[in-house]
């Protein structure tokens, strides 16, 4: 048995990758091998021509991670937080302060700096969860499920600092079950069920690809089908 | 590296300051514990005790042997005599039926006739002696020999008192009634003889003294304190393994042990991390214990802990002793998945490390082969090495097999949790 089944991508520098799929489909898997959390069984992948054999440590400088629980320490503060995660990062001094305060500010949390996390709502927790993992500036960022169970205002402040990031030249790659918000956002999409990519492209040409399907959700029922995924 | 390392024990120290359950775990518990302990263990052991035990004594022969185990029981200062409840004299079944509630530890019941049996049987015994060493009246008719019975003083226990208690009391009541047989021995010789110079001299040949070991030219008794308050500092700073497993377990559902592992910091950085700053925790543990020791005790009827001169070596055995602990911790927490089970685990794991350790009861009266588990505790070799720097007066370099070993242990445990977390992440 395996999570992940001859998969083979190639994700651009400055694209925005969207990693679709129902629940099993191995989306988590393929990401937490991506960022180094899970050593592959088979295969190989490289990020920006390095591979975690050889060059674990660089990788780590370069890529970002949000995962999809709240990665926070709950009695500390946002800033707190922040500066320790920075810190790992290899950043300090001013440049980290700064860095915090200006990320802060940017997601409307600058006022909220000095409380501590478990006061925070789960918007407010997912933007701080975001702003650990994009303070070092990284090439590539690794998103799991960054807007889920948070209200549209915190959605949107998310997507639209996660547009400027790419803007800046940050490579984003993204899994979600907000198929409308991924067909938005990303520029390429790969939608994957039981380990195997089932397809590739943009939104558009999946749509246009796929015999009546008006949008990204039609393709996904028709690529995936419509039985339950419950996994346990 | 070094930056990473401090922003880890600021921000263990921020949680740490943030967690009031946690904090009264480390620093009020141990305190409270090693007062309780000390204050029981010395009332338990002292022989100038304000708390005298009740016992009940049941006079059936109310003459001079009775007389006598009445006298020397009120001079022990351990007990005191009760012969009487509600204003009646106390009979057997009356004795009995207390102890076995509970409302009495014991009883003595003296039977009847025991000094007048005693003497008539040594009178025996001391007359055969003198006819076959041919000081007696040969003329004189030998009587056939009564027959005496043997006489029993029965001893009745509370069922729930200890052990310990029980083998205590019955090896003074031993000894004071062989004292009273050969005080009678020899007085019935002296009346044989019946002549004023063969007195004979009744105070022991024999006698012991204790030769107690001198630090400095000065002679240092051990007390309940020298020896408590290491036993339970030890066991407190073991007790850091609950707080420090739970700090893992809860790094690991948070998610933020999983950030940190996609972070360019190694495992070991965050291992250290939390290291440095237990280690701080367990050196304020045991210098508030220590300073418990000597300045409260003295205020709450305790002898003051005598440190002269051993603050550095205890500071060291202490320090490593943490380290063996912090191990210890961060193993349960790597391998536990839940608080659910690091936390009742860590707390048994300890208290079987302190059994086992000799913090309860000492190694050398454990059966053959807990001994030989017990050289494999580390808590043993932090006490033995706690007693060998305040007690044994030892210096540094005796004691460095004993902190080689809690640091191997430290190292071991440390390098389990490190290569069982990268094989469970291989998928």
């Amino acid at each position: 048995m395996f999570s992940l089944n001859k998969v083979s991508l190639d994700i651009n520098e400055g694209q925005i990758f969207g990693l679709l799929g129902p629940n099993g489909a191995g989306k988590t898997t393929l990401i937490s091998m991506l960022c180094g959390l899970v050593k592959p069984t088979l295969g190989h992948f490289t990020i920006d021509g390095l591979s975690y054999s050889n060059h674990s440590s660089k990788i780590k400088k370069i890529i970002g991670v949000v995962p999809q629980e709240y990665a926070l320490y709950p009695t500390l503060t946002a800033r707190e937080n922040l500066h320790y995660f920075g810190s790992m990062y290899g950043l300090k001094g001013a440049d980290l302060k700064d860095k915090v305060i200006e990320t802060l500010d940017l997601l409307g949390l600058l006022k909220f700096a000095d409380k501590q996390i478990h006061t925070f709502s789960g918007g407010m927790k997912r933007r701080v969860n975001l702003i650990a993992g994009i303070l070092h500036n990284p090439k590539v960022l690794f998103l799991d499920e960054p807007t889920v169970g948070v209200d549209v205002q915190s959605k949107n402040a998310i997507i639209d600092y996660l547009k400027i990031l790419n803007q800046n030249g940050t490579t984003i790659i993204y899994t979600s079950h907000h198929l409308a918000e991924a067909e938005d956002f990303c520029d390429t999409i790969a939608i994957l069920d039981q380990g195997r990519i089932y397809a590739k492209g943009t939104p558009k040409t999946l749509i246009d690809a796929t015999e009546n399907a008006r949008n990204l959700e039609d393709v996904f029922i028709s690529l995936t089908g419509k039985d339950l995924r419950d996994v346990i | 590296m070094l930056y990473k390392i401090w922003m880890s024990i600021v921000k263990e120290f921020l949680l740490l300051k943030r967690d009031l359950g946690g904090l009264i775990i480390l620093f009020i518990m141990p305190l409270v514990l090693v007062i309780t302990v000390t204050i029981i263990q010395d009332s338990t052991f002292k022989t100038v005790s304000d708390t005298k035990i009740p016992i009940l004594l049941v006079d059936y022969d109310k003459s001079s042997v009775s007389k006598t185990v009445f006298d020397n029981l009120q001079k022990n200062n351990l007990f005191s005599i009760v012969t009487q409840i509600d204003n009646k004299p106390i009979t057997e079944e009356i004795a009995r039926e207390n102890v076995n509630k509970g409302k009495f530890q014991l009883a003595i019941i003296i039977p009847k006739n025991l000094s007048a049996d005693l003497q008539a049987k040594i009178d025996q015994n001391v007359e055969n002696i003198v006819n076959k060493m041919g000081f007696s009246d040969s003329i004189a008719k030998r009587e056939k020999p009564k027959v005496i019975q043997q006489k029993e003083v029965k001893l009745y226990f509370d069922p729930a008192v200890q052990l310990s208690f029980k083998n205590s009391v019955m090896s003074s009541i031993d000894k004071m009634i062989s004292q009273i047989e050969t005080k009678s021995i020899y007085t019935t010789f002296q009346n044989q003889f019946g002549e004023e110079n063969t007195q004979f001299e009744q105070q022991s040949f024999i006698t012991f003294k204790e030769i107690i070991p001198k630090i400095n030219n000065k002679e240092v008794l051990p007390n309940s304190v020298q020896h408590n308050v290491p036993a339970w500092t030890l066991f407190a700073i073991f007790f850091i393994v609950i707080p420090l497993s739970i700090n893992i377990v809860k790094e690991k559902s948070q998610g933020t042990f999983v950030r940190l592992l996609t972070n360019p910091v190694s495992n070991l950085v965050v291992i250290i991390g939390k290291t440095i700053t237990y280690s701080v925790i367990c050196m304020i543990q045991f210098y508030m214990m220590v300073a418990v020791a000597i300045f409260l005790f003295p205020h709450i009827g305790l002898p003051a802990l005598n440190i002269e001169g051993h603050l550095f070596l205890m500071s060291v055995v202490a320090l490593f002793s943490g380290f063996a602990a912090i191990g210890f911790g961060i193993l349960l927490g790597t391998v536990a998945s839940t608080q659910e089970q690091s936390a009742p685990f860590g707390a048994t794991s300890v208290i079987i490390l302190a059994a086992i350790g000799g913090i309860w009861v000492p190694v050398f009266a454990m059966p053959k082969i807990m001994q030989l588990i017990a050289k494999s505790s580390p808590m043993n070799w932090g006490l033995e090495a706690f007693y060998d720097v305040l007690l044994r007066n030892v210096s540094f370099v005796e004691i460095i097999p004993k902190i080689s070993l809690l640091f191997l242990f430290f190292i071991i445990t440390t390098s389990i949790a490190l290569f069982y977390d990268k094989k469970k992440r291989t998928v």
